[in-house]
């Protein structure tokens, strides 16, 4: 047996399904061996592809050195907990999995990692912001690693044209984890001959990358911005009416008022938060008004028809559409909506009188029916559709007559006046119910559910001991949102009348 | 057209004597199998085995030089079988498919081919899908080599060790007559080495001589009273010649150590692992040398007692490191050591679980028990788990779960979100499962489906429920089950039953969770394969009256189908065949063409999915019906609004689910489709530049009218 603790370099790679962890080993095998090494290389094809994360293990070993030693390595098919030296995610939250298996230890291994995110199926099937938060996970990282490099490398490759193992390539060179120059890195890709620019200019920059400093996490509430006269002076009324720590929210809120209908209802919108405002002592920084003011400019400018095919139809979006897509100047995309009304949101934006009464007659509503059975494509690039839409946003100035917007107000009162009871003795219970109108919105099945349970809940609440209330809210939020069908919300509901 | 093409790295199989192989695992048992002068190769694809039966598939032209017969077997049976040509005739053969799922299904062929026993050599190569990526129940394939009396090698996993394995094993085969599994771990199938090849050997006999040259014996025929003798045979002849050659060619193999009082006795497929783990501890360097005397089972059954005396002699106790459960060898060597009086101890599962993968980090926990008790002088470095237990606790709750999911476009995805709409509209109904890339649908976003009981099997999974009830059981099959079995043991099952059941037949052109292999249904043509047999046409054939191939993406009427299926009764079993073509592997196929038509100035347009911000309720209706990766999430750039947004991201193919979906569960007006068309026509541009026009206008107009009120 060797005296010496001398072994191979070892290195494991996770990543997601489709992010070439493959065409990364095989480049760092052709390195090694490039370079004078012997090398080996494991994976587990299949899982990857269908988008589940897989680990990749390469370990090397100068071949000089064996020819010294009288033996070859032998290579592990895994990696070993306290034994890699480098460890290179093609996403954060893998990191954390490294991290998990124990891959990733103080003083041996340089971490580099991609900051960017693909988010989990149970991440983005949440009712509401079922995000993993992963700072915690960078913070871990760069505490539990020798050296750790993250930056954003999905944005690095799109900006190069090339994919994110190029760019973890790169990194992978200038974190000087492995004994090679930067020049057998870039002849690993220029060999394997498969968009060999493309993969140099990724690779560049992700060399780059791994010297620079992280970039700072941006503000949380970008300052509002007044286009015109209205915009501005909604913005001197709330400077002279509202205490500072509300101001940004306010005019966000006022603004999006004014846009959404005119400037009377922005001045309703401020006369309702600056209400709150004057009662609200419980906190310094004012965060019932903040809540109010968030949740009140969204409930006032819930998404009705009117509003949908304003948005719609700008020219703006068009633009948006056009960048997402990357067409080229003057190239056509034409854009196809896939509407399906139903007639509970036909109603909605009929006169409150003729939406009551075909809401009350069976015979109406059969009538319609056929007409409302089946999805519609509209296509905006169109002229036709273009025109339907833009008479349909038209309908604005109509809008307080429908039958939607007296519904909304009569919500919207019976809100705040809830919010407004509350605070007198309940500060927390007050935030509670501010917070809790979040789940009204949308359209159809998501607005019903988020109704009902908004209702059910603030009820359920109200007929609770004072003490009880703040808690119990929270506690049904949070079951509000655990699934869809509302099973866990029917039992915690339940629950809360029986304690009662 | 498969997953991974290996068609530039199948010319390595043309080295020659002395020559440098460089390659994966899977490419460097081909080139030993034509080293070993097969005269035909079979099998069955099946993770981890598939990339071997695509580079035999790849490979066929130089196999065909060789005079090699190849052949895509329809199941791992049908391939079992193949070998019988080599109980008559001495010609060699492989076959190969995953494990112990395809030994099940091989059994029956295996033990009848264990049974005669064979004159040429026959090698099963098993692909053991056991711990971590496996998609399988976790078994052990052991038990087949002990029940049937084959024999079982388990190779140090590496390349040079892997090729002496497949050679020795078909000398083996012959030595004893006896068919031999040669097991590759899930890692060792995709293990990159090297080793010095050796020509390539054209098979001793041709399978055309053995055709005009019919021989038989009805002593190898499985019937009274020759079956009574073969298993005579096995114990009285065929294992000790077994035994004598693995003694004579060394195939087990002994590193030395400075001890003489203990050893280890490993699995030749956990040498490395092991390995490491000890010179993590301190008793082993990375180069092979150990301070504990080493015996690697290359050989996993037989166990030979011999060496397993000879090695265990003098010592007070051994390590015995054998994966998975139960634990055959430690009994195995518990009765050796026993039988010759001798007191060694066998310490096995005592130190080590019973259940689960050996993982370099379980092995340690082993070896520092073992060692504490028997070896004075050791004292355990300090576990590297345990140092970074902290941020394993801290980490915990912040890293999200990932299972896998189905592709994006994937044509599946439409099923099962009509399925969903269905079962919200009619309440759950009771689904059986089915092997296949469909069995996703048991997890998030779908949750469906209750069971599955093997490939094929999703049908016949459902028979039970063939009685009188309001709410029928649904079954759900794949094409490359159906072909495989469920033809018979599914559809025409249920039409001899009188059953009234529905099952789904998921038709994308391709054994696809297997990386995309051709099927006698598959669209495409192939040279070597007759393709292009309609399932329907298939299911009328055993009598089926109800069946309708449904294309996957119109969740309309896919939903009108199911519904009517599930409502009629009487019409025996009714079979909806959910038609469209993998989307990986049209992707493959249609990117190329796509990019050079565009390229060569052609008319083209192509599709793609968009989420309008603004309107996106951040309720992610859409996801729970969906799952696709390319509909994500991202924050809401609205600062009022908290929930992350629906977004579809660059990787969308534009398959239409999104837009069917948002129909049919009348979900959000945010959804819309962009055409991108390259190339366009005189009358594209002429259209466009009018519509800008009007269209501009108004936008200009509504503009200036919005700023006049902000």
């Amino acid at each position: 047996m060797a005296d010496s603790r001398e072994r191979p370099l070892s290195i494991a790679i996770l990543a997601v399904g489709g992010q070439g962890g493959g065409v990364l080993t095989n480049w760092l095998v052709d390195v090694a061996e490039g370079s004078g090494y012997l090398a080996q290389s494991t994976f587990v094809a299949g899982v990857a592809q269908r988008t589940g994360s897989t680990v990749y293990c390469v370990e090397m070993f100068p071949k000089k050195r064996a020819e010294a030693i009288g033996r070859d390595p032998v290579f592990t098919p895994y990696p070993v907990p306290g034994d890699v030296d480098l460890v290179v995610a093609g996403e954060l939250a893998e990191t954390g999995r490294a991290i998990q298996k124990g891959f990733v230890t103080p003083n041996i291994t340089t971490l580099i990692a991609s900051s960017h995110r693909i988010y989990s199926v149970l991440e983005k099937e949440a009712l509401g912001d079922g995000i993993f938060d992963q700072e915690p996970v960078a913070r871990v990282a760069a505490k539990a690693s020798k050296k750790f490099i993250c930056f954003d490398m999905a944005a690095a490759a799109e900006r190069t044209g090339s994919v994110i193992s190029s760019v973890l390539l790169g990194a992978i060179a200038a974190a000087g984890a492995l004994p090679f120059e930067r020049k057998a890195f870039e002849d690993a890709i220029r060999s394997s001959g498969r968009e060999v620019e493309a993969n140099l200019e990724g690779f560049a920059a992700g060399f780059e990358g791994a010297g620079q400093e992280p970039a700072p996490v941006q503000a949380e509430v970008p300052a509002a911005q007044p286009a015109g006269d209205n915009g501005k002076a909604l913005a001197e009324r709330i400077a002279s009416e509202l205490p500072a720590p509300v101001r940004n929210l306010a005019l966000h809120g006022a603004l999006r008022a004014l846009d959404y209908q005119d400037p009377k209802y922005a001045a309703a919108y401020l006369d309702r938060v600056k209400e709150i405002s004057v009662i609200d002592t419980g906190s310094p920084d004012y965060q019932l008004t903040s809540e109010v003011a968030r949740q009140l400019a969204l409930q006032m400018c819930y998404e009705d028809t009117i509003r949908v095919a304003d948005l719609k139809t700008r020219g703006e979006r068009f633009s948006k559409i056009r960048k997402d897509v990357a067409a080229a100047p003057g190239q056509p995309v034409h854009v196809i909506e896939y509407f399906h009304p139903r007639l509970e949101e036909i109603c909605d934006t009929l006169p409150a009188p003729i939406a009551a009464l075909i809401l009350r007659s069976d015979f109406l509503q059969k009538m319609m029916s056929p007409f409302l059975r089946k999805g519609r494509n509209v296509k905006t690039t169109s002229i036709g559709g273009f025109l339907l839409l833009h008479a349909f946003s038209k309908l604005r100035r109509f809008r307080r007559g429908t039958y939607r917007f007296k519904r909304q107000q009569e919500m919207i009162h019976d809100w705040l006046d809830r919010v407004i009871n509350a605070a007198v003795d309940d500060y927390e219970y007050a935030l509670s119910i501010a917070h809790c109108i979040e789940m009204v919105r949308g359209y159809g099945d998501t607005y019903e559910r988020g109704l009902s349970r908004y209702r059910a809940m603030v009820d359920a609440a109200a007929g609770l001991p004072a003490a009880e209330r703040a808690s119990a809210m929270r506690r049904l939020h949070k079951a509000a949102l655990a699934d869809e069908k509302g099973r866990v919300f029917g039992e915690t509901i339940t629950a809360t009348g029986t304690v009662h | 057209m498969v997953e991974r093409s290996f068609k530039k790295e199948v010319q390595k199989l043309r080295l020659g004597e002395g020559q440098e192989f460089a390659g994966e695992g899977i490419l460097a048992i081909t080139k030993a199998l034509l080293q070993s002068g097969v005269a035909y190769v079979g099998g069955y694809q099946g993770a981890p085995i598939s990339h071997l039966m695509d580079v035999l598939s790849d490979a066929e032209e130089i196999l065909g030089e060789l005079g090699v017969h190849f052949e895509s077997s329809a199941s791992e049976a049908s391939a079992a079988a193949m070998a019988a040509v080599s109980v008559n005739y001495p010609l060699r053969g492989a076959v190969t498919f995953k494990s112990t799922v395809g030994t099940n299904v091989a059994s029956d062929a295996l033990a009848n081919l264990a049974s005669g026993g064979v004159k040429g050599g026959v090698v099963i190569i098993i692909g053991e899908d056991y711990g971590e990526g496996s998609s399988i129940m976790q078994e052990r394939s052991h038990a087949f080599a002990m029940k049937s009396q084959m024999w079982l090698i388990d190779p140090r996993p590496n390349v040079p060790g892997i090729v002496n394995a497949v050679e020795h094993a078909f000398a083996l085969s012959e030595a004893s007559n006896t068919p031999v599994f040669l097991q590759m771990r899930l890692r060792a199938c995709h293990v990159h080495g090297r080793f010095i090849a050796k020509d390539n050997r054209p098979p001793e006999m041709s399978l055309r001589e053995a055709m005009e040259n019919p021989q038989r014996d009805t002593d190898r025929v499985v019937l009274p009273p020759a079956s009574f003798e073969h298993e005579q045979e096995k114990i009285r002849d065929r294992w000790p010649a077994a035994v004598e050659y693995i003694r004579t060619h060394k195939i087990n193999e002994v590193f030395d150590g400075e001890r003489s009082d203990i050893g280890i006795i490993v699995q030749g497929g956990l040498y490395n692992t092991l390995l490491r783990t000890l010179e993590r501890l301190g008793v082993a360097d990375a180069f092979g040398g150990t301070q504990l005397p080493i015996y690697v089972l290359n050989v996993a059954y037989p166990i030979i007692d011999d060496e397993i005396k000879d090695f265990c002699a003098n010592k007070s106790a051994v390590l015995l490191v054998e994966e998975g459960q139960p634990d055959y060898i430690e009994q195995a060597l518990n009765t050796i050591l026993r039988h010759c009086g001798s007191d060694t101890r066998i310490i096995g599962k005592g130190v080590l679980p019973m259940a689960g993968e050996y993982t370099s980090q379980v092995m340690r926990s082993g070896a520092v028990k073992f060692l504490e008790q028997y070896d004075e002088k050791f004292s355990a470095p300090q576990d590297p788990m345990q140092v970074v237990s902290q941020f394993i606790e801290e980490i915990n709750p912040h890293v999200p779960p990932r299972p896998p999911g189905l592709c994006t476009g994937c044509p599946e995805r439409p099923v099962f979100a009509s399925l969903k709409l269905l079962q919200e509209e009619l309440g759950d109904f009771h689904i059986s499962g089915d092997i296949g890339c469909h069995l996703f649908s048991v997890l998030p976003p779908f949750n469906m489906g209750n069971t599955t009981m093997g490939y094929g099997l999703g049908a016949a999974g459902a028979s039970a429920f063939n009685t009188e009830s309001s709410r029928p059981a649904l079954s759900i099959m794949g094409d490359g089950g159906f072909w495989h079995n469920g033809l018979t043991s599914g559809i025409g099952n249920a039409v001899f039953n009188k059953s009234d059941a529905l099952t789904i037949v998921i038709d994308n052109n391709y054994a696809a969770a297997t990386g995309g292999q051709d099927l006698l249904s598959s669209k495409g043509e192939s040279e070597s394969r007759s393709t292009q047999h309609p399932i329907e046409r298939a299911v009328r054939g055993v009598g089926v009256k109800w069946a309708k191939t449904v294309r996957t993406y119109d969740i309309d009427k896919m939903r009108k189908a199911l519904k009517e299926a599930i409502s009629k009764k009487g019409t025996g079993p009714k079979v909806l065949v959910a038609q469209s073509e993998c989307m990986l592997n049209k992707q493959r196929r249609e990117k190329p063409l796509f990019a050079n038509a565009v390229q060569n100035g052609k008319r083209m347009i192509a599709d793609r999915f968009g989420v309008d911000e603004d309107t996106c309720t951040g309720d992610h209706a859409c996801m729970r019906l969906s799952g696709c990766p390319s509909l994500t999430v991202k924050p809401n750039p609205d600062p009022l609004k908290r929930q992350p947004v629906s977004y579809v991201d660059n990787s969308c193919v534009g398959c239409g689910n999104c837009g069917e979906v948002a129909h049919e569960a009348v979900l959000c007006p945010s959804f819309y489709k962009a055409q991108i068309i390259f190339n366009p026509s005189g009358l594209d541009n002429f259209l466009w530049d009018l519509r800008q026009k009007v269209i501009g206008w108004l936008q200009r107009r509504a503009d200036r009218q919005r700023l006049k009120r902000a």
